[in-house]
């Protein structure tokens, strides 16, 4: 008994944290992607402080001016600023996809470790359902739902959540069939915890960073789908500023004024862009195979 | 002798797997085929095989980890096998398991003082506070600092791995550990520590070992009563030191001869055994070491061999030790 332990380490983090780190330092565009990010929601949430104008406000003389000193990036058919409907579609745009996501987030991930958990019959059924939702591209699922509710905005992030949950239960149910079958479950089951103890407190910590990758590179499909849903009408109803929809005003415009489309598309290449460098980042360091915490 | 910590009476677990394609048929896998033993308090008991011999399932049947499909279990005299979750939670503070990977036995999300601490939180058995004291005492307990419980387990050796994992099977006072390969992933001269960690803890708490493994020195060092396993069936039993003076069955003569011998000078060409084992979906017809064997006959192709008591403490399923017929020859039992 002469081991010695000395060599260890000053401090202890959590491996989690060791991972976010090494996203960050492996990888300098990871940290763009979130600065970015964190910049848009930022923006968006102080939205009634930044915009220079109210964004409904109709000015018909002012209407499908280029830009200028008061209005930034110009106007739309209505005479309305683009740029302070730019801000307030982010919170539109962002609060639909964070919530949806969120809630697929959820449910997904417990669909998921469920079927991987107890495996068999449970299994099957619920993964079965997935493949049917699966089955639908995104965009199609996401119209048949809102055709069938009728768009609003919670019908649209019902719709984006759904075509979400399937990917996420996925995700969560391929490592969790993997740490299933670790020793230290069968250790918790000799100790005589319950499932709900194990799933909660030994499953899910380990598989979730893998749903969190899925979540950052998710939410950016989120924005195009939102996007994509209010450019055919189906998002939320005008005079709502969104990114899909000033898009879709724009068009018909574009002749006159390229900046009405050109604006908000800008906006949604830059929030895809930014997630995407997040979750780029994030799925390189939690990789298994660079990983040294298992 | 006082009634027996443990007793296992001809326990069975089979595996249906399907396989083939297109046509996929159900292949039954015996791998526990009707395993009897008795395990007395205080007592390291080891069962001894090749890889595949269904030993590991054993240890998992035992603590109802896997579920059993014949046969009964008895733990003090309680009955393991229909128990029902009430009992299952009380009988678990009293069985517990060491696992043979130490990279995969601790949770890499949690810290260890926690992973430790909340088998006596779920269980009820103190308060946080208690706990927390416990935990450093059992630290210290299997050799490390007590302070060491809020390391997450990435920042141990596989050694210092191990001893995490000894130390949570101890968390609720168990009376009985089961050890399956406890030391085989480790170095050797890691292993010699906790081989010496577990005998003294053995000691100290008085626990029974069911240790599973196929290393017979670390068996002759370890433990007083062994069984010989070969495909899901138990071939030989009895106390360690006369097993290895005199294996009876044959093919525990050929894995004792198989181990390596420290000193150079009584090293002698070893009787190999061979061919492969064969497959548990299969197994041979009669004995179902026969087609190993260099002592086989005919009645062995035919007749799987009954158990023979040799004599109190030892018995053999071999058809070479039934009446009238002399058992090994000499050359090969000394």
């Amino acid at each position: 008994m002469t081991e010695t332990v000395d060599v260890l380490p000053e401090h202890s983090r959590h491996p989690f944290i060791d991972q976010l780190q090494k996203a960050f330092r492996n990888n300098k565009l990871t940290g763009v992607g979130a600065v970015l990010f964190l910049f848009i929601i930022i923006i968006a949430i102080a939205a009634p402080l930044l915009a220079p104008h109210d964004p409904l406000q109709q000015h018909i003389i002012a209407r499908l001016k280029g830009p200028s000193a008061e209005y930034w990036f110009g106007t739309d058919a209505y005479g309305r600023d683009i740029l302070s409907r730019l801000l307030y579609g982010a919170r539109v745009s962002l609060l639909i996809s964070l919530t949806a996501i969120g809630s697929a987030m959820i449910i997904g991930s417990i669909i998921g470790i469920i079927a991987g958990y107890f495996g068999g019959m449970i299994d099957l059924l619920l993964m079965q359902v997935m493949d049917v939702l699966l089955a639908f591209p995104a965009l199609i699922l996401g119209l048949i739902v809102v055709a069938m509710l009728g768009p609003s905005m919670e019908n649209l992030v019902i719709a984006i959540a759904l075509t979400a949950i399937p990917p996420f239960a996925r995700t969560a149910r391929a490592p969790t069939i993997a740490v299933k079958e670790r020793d230290y479950i069968e250790a918790c089951r000799a100790l005589g915890f319950g499932h709900p103890r194990i799933i909660l407190k030994h499953v899910f910590p380990n598989v979730f960073s893998e749903i969190l990758v899925m979540g950052s590179l998710w939410l950016a499909t989120a924005i195009r789908v939102e996007a994509s849903l209010s450019f055919i009408g189906l998002g939320v109803k005008p005079p709502t500023a969104s990114w899909g929809g000033m898009i879709r005003e724009g068009f018909e415009n574009i002749l006159d004024n390229v900046w009405l489309s050109v604006c908000p598309s800008m906006a949604i290449l830059l929030v895809v862009f930014s997630l995407n460098l997040l979750g780029d980042g994030l799925r390189d360091a939690i990789d298994p195979k660079t990983r040294s915490d298992s | 002798m006082s009634e027996p910590l443990l007793r296992v009476s001809n326990l069975k677990k089979f595996f249906k797997v399907r396989r083939g394609f297109p046509n996929p048929e159900t292949v039954i896998v015996r791998a526990l085929d009707g395993i009897s033993f008795i395990v007395q308090r205080g007592q390291a008991f080891a069962l001894v095989g090749e890889s595949g011999c269904g030993k590991s399932t054993a240890g998992r049947t035992i603590l109802r980890l896997l579920e059993p499909d014949e046969g009964s279990i008895e733990f003090d005299g309680q009955d393991v096998v229909n128990a029902d979750a009430k009992q299952m939670r009380a009988l678990r503070k009293r069985a517990q398991i060491i696992f043979q990977d130490p990279f995969s036995s601790l949770n890499p999300r949690m810290r260890v003082g926690n992973a430790l601490a909340e088998p006596l939180l779920v269980h009820g058995l103190m308060s946080k506070k208690e706990a927390n004291e416990r935990v450093r005492d059992l630290l210290e307990e299997v050799g490390l600092p007590r302070d060491a419980g809020i390391r997450f387990p990435h920042e141990f050796s596989g050694g210092q791995r191990q001893r995490l994992g000894i130390a949570r099977a101890l968390t609720l006072n168990p009376e009985l550990i089961i050890a399956d390969e406890p030391v085989s992933a480790l170095d050797v001269s890691i292993q010699s520590q906790i081989l010496t960690l577990l005998r003294d803890l053995q000691q100290r708490l008085n626990l029974s070992f069911i240790f599973i493994s196929h290393d017979l020195g670390v068996v002759r060092y370890f433990c007083q009563v062994m069984a010989v396993m070969y495909l899901g069936k138990i071939i030989e039993k009895g106390p360690v030191p006369k097993i290895f003076d005199e294996p009876l069955h044959p093919y525990t003569v050929m894995l004792r001869d198989a181990s390596p011998v420290p000193d150079p000078t009584a090293r002698k060409a070893f009787e190999r055994i061979e061919g492969e084992v064969p497959s548990a979906v299969n197994p041979p017809s009669g004995c179902h070491f026969h087609p190993r064997c260099p002592h086989v006959m005919d009645v062995c192709r035919k007749v799987y061999p009954e158990w023979i008591d040799v004599d109190a403490q030892r018995s053999v399923a071999c058809h070479l030790y039934t009446e009238g017929r002399g058992g090994l020859p000499v050359a090969e039992a000394g």
